[in-house]
């Protein structure tokens, strides 16, 4: 069998994912309504006065969007684990980090992408600024890679377990505190007037940082899942 | 003379090692705890600014002192079973994981109330109060993923692994927090610069000795049970007087 160079490796994942996703598209949408749907219980949960909504804006769907990853994310490698096909990939003479990327990549564009695009309309519902909404979507870019990809970690240690979907939230939602502070920090700086760089610097390091380590370990921890 | 370093690796004999050395720490940590609860309520005097609530701290500081310890001890026991695929090391990481989250609730108890009357609150969003919360989580996820999976060298595995993620993982949240917090506000209250009564610290460090020492005793104790429950098939197990009993 043919090696394939580490970028076509990791565009046939993507693609393969993709495909996959959009031949199931009833997920990609659940995912993003339960989003839509947590932010607009808030309002009714605190009540409708705007200026504490505003307050909240950033906060609220930055949870929101933190809470409708870890529900895409049992369906990371789920799948691929039920029907034999990671057992496979496990066997190909690839390596597995760069496939391990490639679904990080695919589950990102398929549950954090639309979440980014959805976040401006539900942003001027609560009455946002158009400064603060730009560097909310700006910060949620930036943000939700990084919990596809600690979160890939929590949902390869998980892979196959009794209840796995609320231990994985149990496991993962601790390790992404820092993301949550900066993604919002980062609104509330610019909404207090404050340069938004340190904020936006933090969240491009901690991108980098999980970008090199976490498909290594997540490999590393579908190596034990799977022996 | 060759001393073998790594006789006391293995869980067969360990496990009679640490039946002989509980007593050593149990009776110190009993001790230790009798000094600093004399020292800590009769000996050191009434607080200036806090009146009597400022004893709390005597088991506060250490609770939390050890509970933070004992996370990245436990971190470097899971690392060593990953790594060299040492038993023991792995039975010793999961051994700790109790006693830790127990002092981190204990630390997150004891600060809520001293902080109902010294700030007037139960709970503060402080750096500090915070960022024991989270350990507490990391604890609990660590015990949780151990607990859910059967095969017990897939548990120390994967439950290492997460232990590895966290410890690196527990320096970004508590600076992360810090920056939040004083982001938000000053803190809110500081310990004083001013230097603590030699018997304070006396009492403080009594009890930071004694709950070290208690916290070996329990690892030890639950090392054995640990050992004995994975080993429970084994010759030498069923050749133990208190299991023939």
């Amino acid at each position: 069998m043919k090696k394939l160079s580490l970028p076509g490796l990791l565009v046939l994942v993507v693609r393969r994912d993709l495909v996959l996703a959009m031949r199931r598209r009833a997920d990609v949408l659940t995912t993003l309504i339960f989003f839509v749907m947590v932010v607009s219980l808030f309002p009714l949960g605190v009540g409708p006065e705007m200026d504490m909504l505003r307050k909240m804006a950033s906060g609220v769907l930055w949870v929101a969007a933190l809470l409708s990853s870890m529900l895409s994310l049992g369906r990371l490698f789920s799948a691929d684990y039920l029907d034999g096909t990671l057992e496979q990939m496990m066997l190909a003479p690839q390596s597995l980090s760069m496939l391990v990327l490639g679904k990080m990549v695919a589950h990102w564009m398929v549950s954090g992408l639309p979440l980014v695009l959805m976040a401006p309309v539900l942003g001027v519902q609560f009455d946002m600024s158009a400064n603060a909404l730009g560097v909310l979507i700006l910060s949620l870019l930036l943000g939700t890679p990084i919990l596809s990809m600690v979160g890939a970690i929590g949902a390869a240690l998980t892979l196959g377990l009794r209840g796995g979907g609320v231990l994985l939230s149990l496991l993962v939602l601790p390790l992404c505190i820092p993301v949550l502070i900066f993604g919002t920090g980062a609104v509330e700086a610019i909404s207090a007037g404050l340069t938004v760089v340190p904020h936006m610097s933090l969240l491009g390091a901690l991108l980098l940082l999980a970008l090199v380590f976490t498909p290594w370990v997540t490999a590393q921890a579908l190596r034990i899942s799977m022996e | 003379m060759a001393i073998n370093w790594f006789k006391y690796s293995a869980p067969t004999t360990f496990y009679g090692l640490a039946g002989k050395l509980i007593p050593w720490f149990a009776i110190p940590a009993v001790i230790l705890c009798g000094i600093s609860l004399y020292i800590g309520f009769a000996v050191a005097p009434v607080d200036a600014q806090q009146g009597e609530f400022y004893r709390i701290i005597f088991i506060h500081v250490p609770a939390s002192i050890l509970s933070m310890f004992l996370y990245m001890i436990m971190a470097g026991y899971a690392a060593l079973g990953l790594i060299f695929n040492t038993r023991l090391s792995s039975m010793m990481a999961s051994a700790m994981a109790p006693t830790g989250a127990l002092f981190a609730f204990i630390s997150l108890w004891t600060g809520a109330l001293w902080g109902k009357p010294m700030w007037g609150a139960w709970w503060v969003w402080d750096a500090r109060l915070t960022s024991e919360l989270i350990l507490l989580f990391l604890y609990l996820g660590f015990i949780a993923l151990h607990a859910s999976i059967d095969d017990p060298r897939r548990a120390d595995r994967a439950s290492a692994l997460l232990a590895i993620v966290g410890s690196v993982n527990v320096p970004i949240i508590y600076f992360s927090v810090k920056w939040w917090n004083t982001l938000h506000q000053g803190s809110t209250i500081k310990f004083s610069g001013t230097s603590m009564h030699i018997a304070m610290q006396q009492a403080m460090f009594t009890m930071l000795a004694a709950c070290w020492m208690y916290a070996i005793v329990m690892t030890l104790m639950r090392v054995r049970s640990i050992i004995l429950e994975r080993e429970r098939h084994t010759k030498w197990v069923t050749e133990l007087p208190e299991v023939q009993q």
